[in-house]
Formats: C-alpha cells, sequence, structure tokens
C-alpha cells in the first residue's frame, strides 16, 4: 500500500499532498521525478497542482509528454487508481487520460477560494467516503479551471456518469454563480470511463487538517487509503 | 591628475563631487565601465546615502536576534533551532512604469533575499498605495500590480497571506508596491554573503543575463517626470518559473555544506553582488565577463555588470565542489558557471576576451560611498482639535455604512482571492483581518505577520505617525495571540534633497525608533525608497512596518469574528473620540485635518501585553485591533466576520460620533463570556476597559442608530472594489 506523488519542475502543491496522503496511510509516499522512466510498484499515483514547466504553451501540455508520464499512462491503463489535482488534472486532459480541456477561467483571473461541490459519484475508489449528493466545502486555487469539452464528449461524460464533482451552491443546487471559472455544467472534477482515474480541479488537500478551516477533504485521502489497502 | 582630468559629460547620476572621490579612489580617469559601476554602487538606491546616518539610530539588537540590517534579510530565533528571515522591499519606481512586470519581480527579488540566506519562503505580504480611485490610471494600475503579485507568487508557490492597500490622491504619480517575504531556517544553516577564502571558485547560477533592468537602480534613485514611460526598458521581467527551480536548486545545494557565501543577483545585478561578496570577506575577486551565461549577442561589459535581469544568484564554493554544485543544478535545468575567484587584492578585476576592463580596489568604492546629512526642516506642529471641530454626521448608521463601503475601509476580497493563500498547506489565519497566521510546517509553532502605516498621521506628524505604524503592526500581531518579535521597515518618501521631506523622514524614523525600543520590536531588515515623485509632487510619507511575531503554539490562535451570543463586549484602552486625522473626518467631514491620535508607548504596551496574556490564559473570544474607522469599524467588521451582531448599549461622555469614529490608539475590541474575572485581570493589570454590550442577534446596533443588518454591513463592505474594477 503505496503512494507515489509525481513531481515536475514547477510542482508547488507536491509536498502539501504527501502530507495528506502521510495522514491517511501513515508512511510517506514516494516522490517520483518527472525525468524518471520508470515508477516502483505503487498502489496510487497522484499528479499533484502546481505549475508544472511554469504553465509555458498551455498548462500541463510539457509535463504530459515528460518520461514519467508514459509510465503514468500505463499503469492508469492497468488499473492503478491516478488522481490529479489542479494542474495534475490538466496534466491528465494533456496526456489522454481524460477528455476535454481546461481553458483559462471565464473571469481570466486566478481565483482563490472555497467552493462547494456537490458528489455525483460515491461509488469509486475516491469518494467512497462521501454520499451522493452530497456538498462538501474543498478550495480551489487556479487560472485555467474552466472545463470544456464539445457536445457528443459531453453528453458521453453524463451517460457514463464519468463526472464526479460538480460546483453548487451551498444546498446542493447547480448554478451560475457557483460556478467559480465557467466550467461546462459546472464540473469540477473527472473520472475516465473504467473510473480508476480522477482529474479535479478543487484542492482536497487543503482542507484535510481542521486548523486549515475544514477536514472535507480528508475522506477522499482516508477512502483511497482504505482501498489500496484492502 | 583631477584637476586636468577630462569630466565625462555623462555622469551617470553622480555629482561632481562624487567624481572627484572617484578620481581619487582610482588614481586616473575611471572608463567607462568602472564610471558605471561607481553610479550604481552610489545610487541612493543602492549605497542608501541620504538615509543611513538616520538608519544608524534605529534600534537592531535584542536577544531574538540573529542578524539585523546588512545582510540580505533579517533573520530572528524563533527556537527549537528554527528562525525567522524575512525583509520588506519596495518596487515602487518599476511598479508604476510596467505593474505587472514591476510587481512580479519586486516579489521575486525579496523572495531571493530571504532563500538567499536558506530560508524556505513560507508567506508574502504586500503593502500597496494607490492613486485616487477617480484618476484614469488607478484602475489599470490596481489591475497589473494584483496581477503581477499572484502570477508571481502562485506560480513559484508560495502563500501570500495579507497586505494593506490605501488610496490617496498623493499616489496619483508614484505608487507604491511593498513586498514582504518571511522565510524559516535552521539556525545551524543560515548563509551569509561574506566570500571569505582566498583562490576560492565565484560561481553563477539561474538565470541567463540579458540588457534587461541596465540602470534600474539609478531609474529607483530620480524622480519621474512625464516622459516617465520612455523608461519601461528599465524594468526587468520575471520568470517565476526560473525562480522556482532556482529556490529548489540553492536549497538542496544548501543542504550540503559546499557553499562559502552566497548573495543574490538584485539591484545592480553582478556588480553590487560582487562587490558585496568581496567587501564583507575583505578579499579581492577577478571575474572573466566571457564567462557569464548570457541570452544575448555582443552584450558590453558595462551591460553584463549593470543587467538585473532576475531569477540570478551568485555563490562562493568550497574549491572542488563545483561538479557537485553543477550536478544539482543541471537536475533544476539551471546555467552553472564557474565566472571567477577570490584573492588577496582587495580588488574587482574585470576581465574580457583576455584583456582587462575594470580594476577597482574594493574597499574604498565601499567605504567611500557618499553618506549625506541632508538638511531637514520638521513638519510644522498641527492644532489639536476639539469633538465640536468635526460636525456629527446626520445618521450615525448611514455613516458606518458609508465608511465600510469606502475604498479604504471596504473588503479586500477582489484582490486576496486573486492570490494563492493556501499553497503549502499551512495559513491557519487567511487574508482579511489582523495579522495572517502562517504555521511552521511540522509544528506547533505559528508566525504572526502584520504590514501597517498609516500616511496621512505620517503627513501630520511624522514622529507620531511613524510610532503609530510600528503600534498598529504590534497591535496587529498581539490581537491574534502573538508575542512580536521584530519588524522590518520600507521607507518611502519623496526628494530627500527638499528640506521638508527630508524631515518627514527624520521624524518617522525617529518615532520607529521610539516605539521599536518600547515595543521590544527591533528593526532587522529594510529597505528604502526615496524620489517617489511626479513633477515636483511627493507621494505621502508612508514608512511600512512588517512585524513577525510567534505563537508558540498554534491551537492557541485568536480570531476577530464573533462568537457566542451573550458575549460582553469590551473595548482595552481609552477613548478620548480622537477625530483629527481620522477617516471619518477626512471622508466625511471635509478633509483630513488637525493633529493625528498621539501613541502612548507605556499605554500601547501595557494594554497589548494584557491583551495576550487574556487570550492565552482563555479568558477571551474574539479579539481585533481598533484603527482606522475606530469603535464602529472595528465592531463591524467583527460582525462581518462572524455573521452574527451585537447590541451595544454603552451611553458614551463624549458626542456619539467622536465615540464611534474617533481614532485612539492602543485599544482593542474583545468579546468574554466571563465579563467579571476579565474586569478583574484588567484592574489587576491597571488596564482600562470599557463594556460597551454584548454579541448577539442579526443586527449591529450602535447607540443612538438604528439596527444595522449584518448582512447589509457585509453587502456594504463587499461592493465597492468588485464593482469598480468591473466599471470603466
Amino acid at each position: 500500500m503505496t503512494a507515489a506523488v509525481i513531481v515536475f519542475p514547477g510542482s508547488n502543491c507536491d509536498r502539501d499532498v504527501a502530507v495528506s496522503l502521510e495522514a491517511a496511510l501513515g508512511h510517506a509516499p514516494i516522490m517520483a521525478w518527472h525525468g524518471d522512466s520508470t515508477l516502483p510498484d505503487v498502489d496510487l499515483i497522484v499528479v499533484p497542482g502546481g505549475f508544472s514547466y511554469g504553465d509555458y504553451l498551455r498548462s500541463g501540455a510539457m509535463a504530459a509528454n515528460s518520461p514519467i508520464m508514459r509510465e503514468v499512462i500505463a499503469r492508469a491503463n492497468g488499473g492503478t487508481p491516478v488522481l490529479g489535482i489542479c494542474n495534475g488534472f490538466q496534466v491528465l486532459t494533456e496526456c489522454g487520460l481524460l477528455p476535454g480541456v481546461l481553458m483559462r477561467n471565464a473571469s481570466l483571473k486566478f481565483v482563490c477560494r472555497d467552493v462547494d461541490l456537490r458528489v455525483e459519484r460515491a461509488d469509486t475508489v475516491f469518494t467512497s467516503q462521501y454520499t451522493k449528493d452530497q456538498v462538501i466545502r474543498i478550495p480551489v486555487a487556479h487560472h485555467d479551471g474552466n472545463y470544456f469539452t464539445d457536445p457528443e464528449t459531453h453528453k458521453a461524460l453524463e451517460d457514463n456518469g464519468q463526472v464526479a464533482f460538480r460546483y453548487c451552491a451551498a444546498d446542493g443546487s447547480i448554478t451560475d454563480d457557483a460556478n467559480p471559472n465557467g466550467s461546462l455544467a459546472n464540473i469540477a472534477g473527472i473520472l475516465n470511463t473504467a473510473g480508476n482515474v480522477l482529474g479535479m480541479m478543487p484542492h482536497p488537500e487543503r482542507l484535510a487538517d481542521p486548523l486549515l478551516g475544514g477536514l472535507d477533504g480528508a475522506p477522499m485521502f482516508s477512502a483511497l487509503a482504505e482501498a489500496i489497502a484492502a | 591628475m583631477s584637476a586636468t582630468a577630462q569630466r565625462p559629460e555623462d555622469l551617470m547620476g553622480l555629482s561632481d563631487e562624487e567624481f572627484d572621490t572617484i578620481l581619487e579612489i582610482m588614481g586616473r580617469e575611471p572608463n567607462f565601465t568602472e564610471l558605471s559601476i561607481f553610479s550604481v554602487m552610489w545610487s541612493e538606491h543602492c549605497s542608501y546615502k541620504s538615509s543611513k546616518f538616520w538608519l544608524k539610530t534605529l534600534p537592531t539588537d535584542g536577544p531574538q536576534v540573529i542578524q539585523g540590517p546588512g545582510e540580505n534579510a533579517g533573520v530572528i530565533d524563533i527556537g527549537d533551532g528554527l528562525a525567522a528571515i524575512f525583509k520588506i522591499e519596495s518596487h515602487n519606481h518599476p511598479s508604476f512604469i510596467e505593474p505587472y512586470q514591476g510587481a512580479a519581480t519586486g516579489v521575486g527579488g525579496i523572495m531571493r533575499d530571504v532563500f538567499t540566506m536558506g530560508a524556505r519562503p513560507i508567506a508574502n505580504l504586500n503593502a500597496l498605495r494607490f492613486g485616487s480611485p477617480d484618476h484614469p490610471k488607478t484602475r489599470h494600475l490596481i489591475n497589473g500590480v494584483v496581477a503581477g503579485i499572484g502570477g508571481y507568487g502562485n506560480c513559484i508557490g508560495v502563500p501570500t497571506v495579507g497586505g494593506e492597500v490605501n488610496f490617496d490622491p498623493g499616489y496619483n504619480g508614484n505608487i507604491l508596491v511593498n513586498a514582504m517575504t518571511v522565510g524559516i531556517a535552521n539556525t545551524d544553516k543560515i548563509f551569509y554573503s561574506a566570500a571569505a577564502g582566498l583562490g576560492l571558485p565565484v560561481v553563477y547560477v539561474g538565470s541567463k543575463t540579458g540588457r534587461d533592468g541596465i540602470h534600474g537602480a539609478t531609474m529607483a534613485s530620480a524622480e519621474f517626470d512625464d516622459d516617465s514611460a520612455d523608461k519601461r526598458p528599465t524594468v526587468q521581467v520575471g520568470d517565476p518559473f526560473t525562480e522556482k527551480l532556482l529556490l529548489e536548486a540553492c536549497l538542496e545545494l544548501m543542504a550540503t555544506d559546499a557553499i562559502v557565501a552566497i548573495q543574490d543577483m538584485g539591484a545592480a545585478g553582478l556588480t553590487s553582488s560582487s562587490v558585496e561578496m568581496a567587501s564583507k570577506g575583505n578579499v579581492g575577486i577577478t571575474l572573466n565577463l566571457d564567462d557569464v551565461p548570457q541570452r544575448e549577442t555582443e552584450m558590453q561589459p558595462f551591460e553584463l555588470m549593470l543587467s538585473e535581469s532576475q531569477e540570478r544568484m551568485l555563490m562562493v564554493l568550497k574549491p572542488g565542489r563545483e561538479d557537485e554544485a553543477r550536478a544539482i543544478f543541471e537536475k533544476w535545468e539551471l546555467d552553472l558557471s564557474v565566472i571567477g575567484t577570490t584573492n588577496d587584492s582587495e580588488r574587482l578585476v574585470l576581465t574580457s576576451a583576455g584583456e582587462v576592463v575594470a580594476d577597482i580596489p574594493v574597499p574604498p568604492l565601499v567605504a567611500a560611498a557618499p553618506e549625506y546629512e541632508r538638511p531637514w526642516t520638521a513638519t510644522p506642529p498641527r492644532e489639536v482639535l476639539g469633538h465640536d471641530a468635526v460636525p456629527a454626521p446626520f445618521d450615525l448608521g448611514v455613516a458606518l455604512l458609508t465608511m465600510i463601503e469606502s475604498p479604504d475601509l471596504c473588503s479586500r476580497r477582489w484582490i486576496w482571492e486573486q492570490y494563492d493563500h493556501m499553497v503549502m498547506g499551512d495559513t491557519v489565519g487567511r487574508p482579511g483581518v489582523d495579522a495572517a497566521l502562517v504555521r511552521v510546517h511540522g509544528t506547533q509553532k505559528a508566525l504572526a505577520i502584520s504590514t501597517d502605516c498609516t500616511p496621512r498621521y505620517v503627513e501630520a506628524n511624522p514622529f507620531e505617525g511613524g510610532k503609530q505604524a510600528v503600534a498598529e503592526a504590534w497591535r496587529n500581531v498581539t490581537s491574534v495571540g502573538a508575542t512580536p518579535l521584530a519588524v522590518t521597515n520600507n521607507l518611502n518618501f519623496g526628494n530627500p534633497e527638499r528640506p521638508e521631506i527630508m524631515g518627514q523622514l527624520v521624524g518617522a524614523v525617529q518615532g520607529m525608533g521610539e516605539a521599536c525600543l518600547a515595543l521590544d520590536s527591533p528593526v532587522v531588515s529594510g529597505n528604502v525608497s526615496l524620489y517617489n515623485e511626479t513633477n515636483g509632487a511627493a507621494i505621502l510619507p508612508t514608512p511600512v512596518i512588517g512585524c513577525v511575531g510567534l505563537l508558540e503554539d498554534v491551537t492557541q490562535r485568536m480570531g476577530a469574528a464573533f462568537e457566542a451570543d451573550g458575549d460582553a463586549i469590551f473595548v482595552v484602552g481609552e477613548t478620548t473620540g480622537w477625530l483629527g486625522c481620522s477617516i471619518y473626518q477626512r471622508d466625511m467631514a471635509g478633509g483630513s485635518a488637525g493633529a493625528p491620535p498621539p501613541v502612548d508607548l507605556n499605554t500601547e504596551r501595557q494594554n497589548g501585553d494584557f491583551v495576550r496574556a487574556s487570550i492565552a490564559a482563555h479568558q477571551i473570544n474574539a479579539c481585533h485591533d481598533v484603527s482606522d474607522g475606530g469603535l464602529a469599524v472595528a465592531l463591524a467588521e467583527m460582525a462581518i466576520a462572524g455573521n452574527v451582531g451585537a447590541d451595544i448599549d454603552y451611553k458614551p461622555a463624549i458626542p456619539v460620533h467622536a465615540w464611534a469614529f474617533g481614532e485612539d490608539q492602543a485599544r482593542y475590541v474583545v468579546t468574554t463570556a466571563d465579563p467579571a474575572s476579565f474586569e478583574a485581570l484588567a484592574a489587576a493589570a491597571n488596564v482600562a476597559v470599557t463594556r460597551i454590550g454584548r454579541v448577539g442577534g442579526a443586527a449591529l446596533t450602535l447607540p443612538g442608530a438604528e439596527p444595522i443588518s449584518v448582512e447589509s454591513l457585509r453587502e456594504a463592505h463587499t461592493r465597492w472594489l468588485p464593482e469598480y474594477m468591473a466599471s470603466r
């Protein structure tokens, strides 16, 4: 039951997510360097937030082509759970593990604040400790979080139940006001069809410690710890 | 020699006397490269020639101080083998010319100052001053500065946790952007800039050198005029991604023992870093400029020496450790080049294409740097105004709503939501109230950090205003339960060659010095920014204080939000209703006038120590300092933060508007569930406390006013800035 956190030049939430993983797993994850082309045997891979390669060219575009990602793609295709947070979500869309793109926020501004999310799927390795339609509070911090995809892909995402989280109002309703970045259908996080790859813009690792203002992110890490221990 | 030497037409900002001194030092006429080096080293920005005399009067020592002013940043001991390293620095002139890059590189520069010393930066703050909201440039400048600060800090992954913003027409032609960084290091792993040792390799790391920012330090040492936009090429361009790599590479190399000395290349680039290292180490340095990594072709020696290209460091390594260092920098995809060696000549010798292109003795270059005791005239004292000199509003509640909606008092959420204030996972106290609180990673400790200055007080009375800046920062740190340890200062003034401006600087420094002594908060680092003028109009004098305090147990932190229904509300400190120079007077009663509130440092100390002790003794449930806007605004902010109202049933003996909006110093609003014990503690500590009401309900009710719902307070508080920024 080990986890790996991928570290690109410019990753800056690698330590934060390692802290949350260590709290849930009881031991520190492996920090895997972008230039390595092999990964040790792990039960979970996390692609963390930050500005990999400075977000130059396009957010996540260069990281998606780094040597380690070939290995991450192979493991994901083999069924290993892969969690991409924020820049990690951008990397997962750029490398083709998840559909769609993350465009510049509709406001054109970076946004850092707590948002409410409605849990759309509570039957995945990532979300099993939430309940469906539960409203959880998790921070976002991004400039490019405006999820978009073509109508066919969007329909497929909805039909397959691949939307994991949506931005919502405090009562769970899906409104424009609750959407911090202009994402299509308030999408905050999506799964691949197999359900073992999750990309999400909000940062669950940032509210997994009561001193930081909330604990709604912690169940994701304890769910993963439970799943990979089993 | 000097009498017959040909005087160049362009002295590059040096005076005739300064040029004569250079002739004496050199024993010959300096060549262009040498003159350029003297010019930047002796610029106001690098030499502090107008302020040094007065800066020396500031208290800089204390048992907590590991390193005071004179290094890249100040260092204080926070116990258990840990040190906090911090400094504030201005980037005013570049930010006015090019707000995004000016502000971004300001943030980048101050972070380098901190990680040069071995610290991982854990928090950024910014003290910003803009012109009138009506001025056509203001919106554009706010947009650019905020985006620049966010663009740099967010990318490198250091949270921007606090700061302050003021608006005043005095900044129309010259905004202020002061950036502060706080970092954490182990006390046995602090790095300094003295290049002690002979025959050691001098190593350049980081970005390649380009032609950006040449003469930036000289620009920052002169006034602006209508053509200031032409100075855009002197503004540097930042690359936060490279800085992130540089940070990680430096910290990785610092974990070894390969580094003898390290210095970031900030203002005046390679010149000031190499001179600094040679001077502090009492050695000479020979640099081969051909080995400097360059991103442009045919760069001249003076361009290489004066370039302010960002994200570069100069290091002196132990002999034979170059390959180890190179491996680390290559891993982070950064340049590393051995560009010189140390020797016993005490000269800075530059070679290019096999020829010596500059040869300057270092000790006189540093020691003979001019220092002026410029003439100054004290700011004339202003009359102390009585309550009747400032008219009452027709409706106290309307006045309060108007004030909390105003540019200077409204919520700054629109700004700090554009900053990643949570990355690194230790931001316990988020932006928006009193001091920011950042946990020291992996410990129970937290640092409380606040930046403060009230320029309209300093303008009215520089001495009291200087005291007040220190006192308010100290009070903010106290409000969250922390013990203030030390301060950093950023002295922003106009042209020091004008005696009345110099008088502002002298008064403010004297006031600061007194307050720092009385409040046991020595100055450990700082920066001076002069010539903040456009077409002869100076800014308001703005000596900003950044205060750092320690909370040993972060779980004992205190918040400003009203909590429990029924808690008694007290004011700590005496309320005389001082309206002179208040926000109420300025915005609601015809303009700032009269004497500002005096700061009684003994009372300040006594009240603050009492509040901190009460927090530690779990006597109080909420605490907020009283500053701009007075008691009524403090109460409104606490109600908004807690989303609960309060009933203030106290009957003041003075006119109620003076009681509500007066800005007497040394005051806090606190709430407690046990008023009797609290009053007893206050009596024992000989501290004046006044019970003014109780927490509860959904409205704030002030004496002689209709209840105002917390919702309408919040609406007023959050309305202005987003609407203003969205309008055209």
